[in-house]
């Protein structure tokens, strides 16, 4: 089932600085579903767009960012909500209890000031009212030892935390009301590999008790596969392959994609790897016709002229690809 | 067949300690710790230092670039006791034989001047063109090393290349002075994973044609077990295991390093994580008296909170870990 369907989304970064202006087309017509009790993984490399598409997504769109076009429709109940048109008042009913967000660099989301308890009275106080400090202290202790924190943690200052320390506590506060949607912007990266490997096996078990969906933003191929059960890769500003992580990895169609997974190197795997030549195009002239044909090493007239639109080629597994696209047909 | 060289680059007992606050508050931390190793003695090769943060691997490369002054012990390289350079002559052949090239490439090139400028400053201050009107002819050789060409960069700045570019650029610029050794801190992990492995699979094609080794600093174990000959694993200071690549982490002796290996996210989502489980988390390590693992290792022991291990042989690597110590010391007996 489908829980949040964004539609057509166009966002543009637009700055003006001496009366020179400037427009990176961050999200550059991106159709993606998020459906109900599953991970969502999205991958790409620095600057095409992933974090911003996030932010959309939640419906956090601040200047320079500006929406041009498309709509974020989230279902709650038997309700579709827009998103991108609510009114502040509207979102807060729905913000953190619904849908909640795990911002990237988290080291530095947590006020220096306060023991990590007052972080959490705030956000809990803000968004439950009426809850006495018993409860609050059923909840929050419950919620912490839930995810295998110790309750110290609620009288440390975030200082005297470790990084992935302090990554735990984000994602307890974010996920602390139950929300069925939650993002998470490169929620690992800045972490050692053992304790990253730590806060995959957390999220792992977030979603697998609550049921609720996850989308996880990040350019690590290797927290990809041992997370997300579908997987949409984006190059310069759009989604070129939505398919299952068995189907990324395993049978990718894409030739971004393919250089990607067949990039990546392995312990105990010392075969060549080669990477792909050049470098993406600048978003803010972003060229006509297919993103990658400057580096692709199979194109053909057609992917100067048009841009491949991301088409169906088996279940579940969408490409922009016209080389993609007619083998599949032929497949078929 | 491998045959004995001398090593061109050995550490002997390399500590260093850096002290902090004053008074009361004044406190030790060592950040490198008796380091112990070699390189060169079995050809040119590729050696791998790798370690998570904090685990003092930069601070060891900066003791072998000659930019910290180690507390103790000794650096020798090409025979000669490099610990301490004094004199401008001694200096200037240090940093013609061994170069660095940085983590972040868009750091290492002032975005105020053109990229092909820092080749003719080098070329210039190490007096290896005797006319500004060499310097093309001179570049190119090298920038063809790294898969790229004058016409490619002239006039460019660094804003107009990428990422794995500028590294390959900073490469090429460190080959410059024909060194024996590269020191490389970390020198991928601000490329993008599509363009990485073309600088990494240049340090193999330096290491294959031109001779040159690389001291390779990484906290990634899967590109250290792609390009490397020989890895150490450093853990709060110290060297824990150190060896052939494929023995250290095929087959893994130290917890440490089993651990750390079996954290690796594989890219592949049939192989997923299992959850690693430690017995503590990590807190004050440095300040262990005994092994700085035995907090969190599954297998700690008495003898490891109070007793560093020493390093002893096994299975064809070094290992600092009481489990092996103990073998050995039946084995002896």
């Amino acid at each position: 089932m489908t829980l949040l369907e964004a539609k057509d989304l166009k966002a543009y970064y637009i700055t003006k600085s001496y009366g020179i202006e400037r427009t990176v087309h961050a999200v550059d017509d991106i159709s993606l579903d998020v459906n109900t009790d599953e991970i969502l993984g999205i991958a790409g490399e620095s600057g095409c767009g992933k974090s911003t598409l996030l932010r959309v997504m939640f419906g956090i769109i601040r200047p320079p960012l500006q929406l041009i076009h498309g709509t974020v429709a989230y279902r709650s109940g038997d309700r579709s909500l827009d998103l991108l048109s609510l009114t502040d008042d509207e979102y807060r009913q729905i913000r953190w209890k619904e849908l909640s967000y795990i911002p990237q660099g988290s080291m530095s989301v947590l006020n220096p000031l306060r023991r990590v308890r007052k972080t959490f009275w705030d956000f809990i106080d803000t968004h439950r009212p009426n809850t006495t400090r018993r409860e609050f202290e059923d909840l929050v202790t419950g919620h912490l030892s839930d995810l295998g924190l110790p309750a110290e943690v609620l009288d440390a200052f975030p200082h005297q935390l470790s990084g992935g320390m302090r990554q735990r506590v984000t994602i307890a506060l974010a996920t602390i009301l139950k929300p069925r949607l939650i993002f998470a912007d490169e929620p690992t990266t800045a972490l050692d590999v053992i304790v990253q490997s730590g806060v995959i096996d957390l999220l792992r078990r977030i979603q697998a008790e609550a049921r609720n969906s996850l989308v996880i933003v990040t350019h690590d191929m290797g927290i990809h596969a041992n997370l997300a059960d579908r997987i949409a890769i984006m190059y310069a500003g759009q989604i070129i392959e939505e398919a299952p992580a068995k189907q990324i990895f395993g049978n990718p169609q894409h030739p971004y994609t393919k250089y990607l997974i067949h990039s990546l190197p392995r312990i105990g795997d010392k075969s060549h790897r080669i990477s792909s030549p050049g470098r993406p195009p600048s978003l803010m002239v972003p060229p006509k016709g297919c993103r990658f044909r400057d580096r692709c090493e199979q194109k053909r007239r057609i992917c100067r002229e048009e841009r491949p639109l991301l088409v169906s080629i088996g279940e579940n597994h969408k490409v922009a690809c016209f080389l993609a696209v007619k083998e599949g047909a032929h497949a078929s | 067949m491998p045959h004995n060289h001398q090593p061109i680059l050995q550490t002997r007992n390399l500590s260093k300690v850096f002290i902090t606050g004053m008074g009361f508050a004044k406190s030790r931390l060592v950040a490198v710790n008796r380091a112990a190793f070699q390189m060169g003695a079995q050809g040119t090769e590729i050696f791998t230092i790798a370690g998570e943060s904090g685990s003092g691997k930069s601070t060891l490369a900066k003791m072998i670039l000659g930019l910290l002054e180690p507390t103790e012990g000794s650096i020798t390289f090409r025979g000669r006791n490099v610990t301490s350079i004094k004199g401008r002559k001694d200096r200037l052949w240090f940093m013609k034989e061994v170069q660095p090239v940085f983590q972040n490439p868009f750091e290492t090139f002032s975005p105020l001047n053109r990229v092909d400028d820092y080749f003719l400053e080098t070329a210039v201050s190490f007096r290896l063109i005797k006319r500004r009107q060499e310097a093309p002819e001179y570049l190119e050789k090298f920038l063809e090393l790294v898969g790229l060409s004058l016409h490619h960069i002239q006039g460019r700045y660094p804003h107009e290349l990428s990422g794995g570019e500028l590294q390959r650029l900073s490469i090429a610029r460190a080959l410059m002075t024909r060194p024996t050794l590269l020191v490389a801190d970390e020198p991928v992990s601000m490329i993008d994973a599509s363009l990485r492995m073309s600088v990494v699979n240049l340090f193999r094609e330096l290491k294959d044609k031109a001779n040159v080794n690389v001291l390779y600093i990484t906290h990634d174990l899967a590109t250290a077990y792609y390009i490397s000959d020989r890895i150490a694993i450093m853990l709060r200071g110290t060297i824990v295991e150190l060896g052939p690549v494929e023995k250290v982490l095929d087959h893994p002796l130290h917890p440490y390093t089993k651990i750390l290996k079996n954290s690796v996210p594989e890219p592949d989502p049939l192989n997923r994580l299992q959850p690693v489980r430690l017995s503590g988390i990590e807190s004050k390590e440095f300040a262990r008296a005994g092994c700085k693992f035995a907090g969190r290792c599954p297998s700690a022991m008495a003898i490891c909170e109070t007793q560093e291990p020493e390093a002893v042989i096994e299975d064809e690597r070094e290992v600092k870990c009481h489990l092996y110590s103990e073998s050995q010391g039946k084995t002896t007996a």
